[in-house]
């Protein structure tokens, strides 16, 4: 007990400030990107390089799908014009599919909820029910992290239930492999409804690195209507976070 | 001929060299050379023309090389598993996968529940068995009754099935069904290699990301005859510690909160993110993705940075101390790890366990040692004293190897090391090669192989994980334990759904 307490005492309070201030990220995080196509010479190196067919077009349409992105950078590496960078932005996280697009000169602003269902239920307190379906399992660690006390989502009034049951919302990871398929259906069907649903990590979103697999879907859509998309292999759990509590209206 | 062809690991060699021996050589070869001290790290199968080909790769310790030797089929042999217990998973894949029986073996059933790539599963009429649909193990008896759990479960997990058989709280028997995490890696992995290969294999398992991924480089860099600095080797050495050290913590916070103590489990679940942290500051993920590309690694260590961490270092390592120290000096925590799910040392031996559950049981095994990978540089074993093979003894093994893998990574930050980070690298894959590397993964060894088919192709990709050794582990735990006790006993191992699913 005594041993305990003198623990506790010197691991101190570790509970980050996110979202009072503004997160500790890595400098060599990529966040979302930052596109010139006036700079864009046309080669299709970029288009070459990416591992997921992200880059969507090049030329003066130049637009890479954060949806499909998994964040490592080859494209920026060989483009020799500097028409890609990778920003420190981190809220990647929105509400409709398109706006996960990155297109040349744009000023980004992340969505802000128009659900009015949604945060009638949901804006205080939300209960989510974690679905795997196929994927690395990356995507469920960094999830998990969010329960711990250097994030604790519980102060936001989210937390993870045990069952579809007792759930506002199915989070989902993967690119949804066959074998999952009527798993994600059942658990789905069993969360009473209205029921929302967060796609998170690219395999949810797009497949993926997956996404050419036979043996999965490219991604939740062709089952179920994301309410909130959360690009990243895996997402950094600030995102993840802060997509949550912008879908709340917390911020 | 030679019975088998040596191969060192991380090199390959032509396909030509590898001995196709009759079956019943084959067969007892592959036995006589197991009972003797060497291990099981893959067996698989390829088609060839009409018929198949069937690859043992072994891992001789003492000589720290790889055995690998062949045979061909027309479609039924013998089956090994009588004899060696460790291959029966690898039959029932290559049963699954090109419907190759192997007569005798004592529990047929599918793995992963797809579709046949050639021919059709032995045990249907239908292209796929539907998922879980197996004929499990069951007990009969009164009293007897069965728990089903999965594949969705309570917590934030992958998903998998499992069935107990009991009698009242006690397991007689355990049978896990996995195969919902199947996404068909190794068949996407065939075919031209392009910039998505390596980044596949790298989410073979998540958690292991930078084990997988130095695996497949090392392929690519074999066939590309290309040869990694020794400050690259260096780089993916302290990520690939950084690694393990994360997982055990995250894991050793996850038994005290299966045992209901709460301090440790709420000090490792914030320091595990410390130490994804330092990896993220390597490479910007958290998970290593992306910091091992073929001829090296994407992102310098530069002196600043390698200062920074051995602050962070400095700062966060006597905190996990503390925290480690309290639950292993709790007296309520050490009687619910202590003789609980045994796995005895001749048993693991049988099974094939592998690494970080094979040692806690008592085998010294570690290819960081029996098998390194171009020399690279590598932490000091770790002593295997008081490993009897329960939750104890794993929690154990994962404390020493913390202790030990600290000491290489401060040691490796300290010493400045100068030259380039990437060697060039042609993507160079020439036709008819056999190229096989082996990784220390957190879990234990990781074996990735490739048989090319034409210039530019692979023919075969091969992965197996160390879950895919150690999943009958835990289910043998199991066995005459409480129900209750499953908790403890899975975090234990915390074997990789994903890993095994492909």
């Amino acid at each position: 007990m005594f041993k305990a307490l003198k623990a506790r005492l010197f691991q101190g309070y570790r509970t980050g400030k996110f979202p009072v201030q503004p997160p500790t990220l890595p400098d060599r995080f990529n966040g979302r990107p930052v596109l010139d196509a006036s700079k864009c010479a046309d080669c299709g190196a970029c288009k070459a390089a990416c591992p997921v067919d992200a880059v969507v077009a090049v030329g003066k349409d130049l637009a890479i799908d954060t949806g499909k992105c998994i964040f490592c950078g080859d494209c920026a590496a060989v483009c020799k014009q500097q028409a890609i960078t990778f920003s420190p932005e981190y809220r990647l996280a929105n509400m409709t599919r398109a706006n996960l697009i990155a297109h040349s000169g744009e000023i980004y602003e992340p969505e802000r909820p128009t659900d009015r269902e949604f945060l009638r239920f949901c804006s205080k307190s939300l209960k989510i029910r974690q679905i795997s379906a196929g994927g690395c399992a990356a995507c469920e660690l960094d999830f998990n992290v969010l329960g711990t006390l250097a994030w604790d989502m519980g102060r936001f009034g989210i937390q993870v239930v045990a069952s579809p049951r007792h759930a506002d919302c199915i989070l989902v990871t993967g690119p949804v492999s066959k074998n999952m398929l009527l798993a994600l259906k059942k658990g789905y069907e069993a969360a009473p409804h209205p029921v929302w649903v967060i796609a998170c990590g690219t395999c949810a979103i797009s497949g993926g690195i997956y996404q050419d697999s036979p043996e999965a879907m490219g991604g939740i859509e062709e089952i179920l209507k994301p309410d909130l998309y959360v690009p990243g292999c895996p997402p950094h759990p600030t995102t993840l976070l802060e997509g949550m509590l912008r879908l709340m209206n917390r911020k | 001929m030679d019975l088998f062809y040596k191969l060192s690991n991380g090199t390959s060699a032509a396909l030509s060299l590898i001995p196709v021996l009759e079956e019943q050589i084959f067969r007892s070869s592959v036995i006589e050379t197991v009972n003797a001290g060497s291990r099981i790290e893959s067996l698989f199968a390829m088609p060839e023309g009409e018929n198949f080909r069937i690859f043992a790769i072994l891992l001789n310790p003492k000589e720290h090389v790889l055995l690998i030797t062949s045979m061909e089929t027309a479609g039924t042999y013998q089956s090994l598993t009588p004899a060696l217990p460790a291959a029966h998973l690898f039959e029932r894949e290559m049963a699954e996968q090109y419907g190759i029986v192997p007569e005798g073996h004592p529990n047929l059933k599918a793995v992963r529940f797809h579709e046949s790539y050639a021919g059709k599963a032995p045990w249907t009429n239908e292209k796929a068995p539907e998922i879980g649909m197996i004929d499990f193990i069951t007990m009969r008896g009164e009293a007897a009754h069965e728990v089903a759990v999965g594949p969705i479960h309570a917590g934030v997990i992958e998903p998998g099935h499992f069935r107990f058989q009991c009698m009242g709280e006690d397991v007689y028997s355990l049978e896990i069904s996995l195969g919902y995490q199947h996404r068909g890696i190794e068949k996407m992995m065939e075919g031209k290699v392009s910039p998505r290969t390596i980044r596949m294999a790298e989410t073979a398992a998540g958690d292991s990301s930078i084990a997988e991924a130095t695996a497949c480089a090392a392929i690519l860099e074999a066939l590309d005859e290309t040869v990694p600095s020794a400050k690259a080797r260096r780089i993916r050495a302290i990520a690939l510690e950084l690694e393990r050290i994360a997982n055990h913590v995250g894991d050793l916070g996850a038994l005290a909160g299966d045992v209901a103590f709460l301090p440790t489990a709420s000090f490792c679940g914030r320091i595990r993110g410390e130490y994804l942290n330092m990896t993220a500051e390597l490479c910007g993920n958290r998970f290593g993705r992306n910091l091992v590309v073929p001829g090296g690694v994407k992102f310098d260590l530069e002196p600043a940075r390698a200062e920074k961490i051995l602050k962070w270092i400095d700062r966060v390592y006597p905190e996990l101390k503390n925290a480690l120290d309290l639950m292993f000096d709790c007296p309520t925590v050490l009687d619910r790890f202590e003789n609980t799910g045994a796995v005895r040392r001749e048993l693991a031996k049988d099974l094939g366990l592998v690494g970080m559950a094979g040692r806690a049981s008592g085998l010294l095994i570690d290819t960081r040692y029996d098998l390194p990978l171009n020399d690279d540089p590598r932490p000091k074993r770790i002593s295997l004293k008081h490993c009897t093979g329960e939750v104890m003894a794993r929690a154990h093994v994962r404390y020493r190897e913390i202790v030990t893998s600290h000491e290489f990574i401060i040691r490796m930050l300290q010493e400045e090391l100068q030259g380039e980070i990437r060697s060039e690298y042609n993507g160079k894959i020439p036709a008819d090669k056999i190229a096989v590397s082996v990784v220390e993964s957190w879990r234990g060894e990781l074996c990735h192989a490739v048989i090319t088919g034409t210039e530019g192709t692979f023919r075969r990709y091969k992965i197996t994980d160390a879950s895919f050794h150690n999943w009958t582990g835990l289910a043998m735990a199991l066995r005459g334990e409480q129900i209750s006790n499953f908790p403890i006993c899975n975090k234990s191992f915390n074997l990789s759904y994903c890993g095994h699913d492909l």
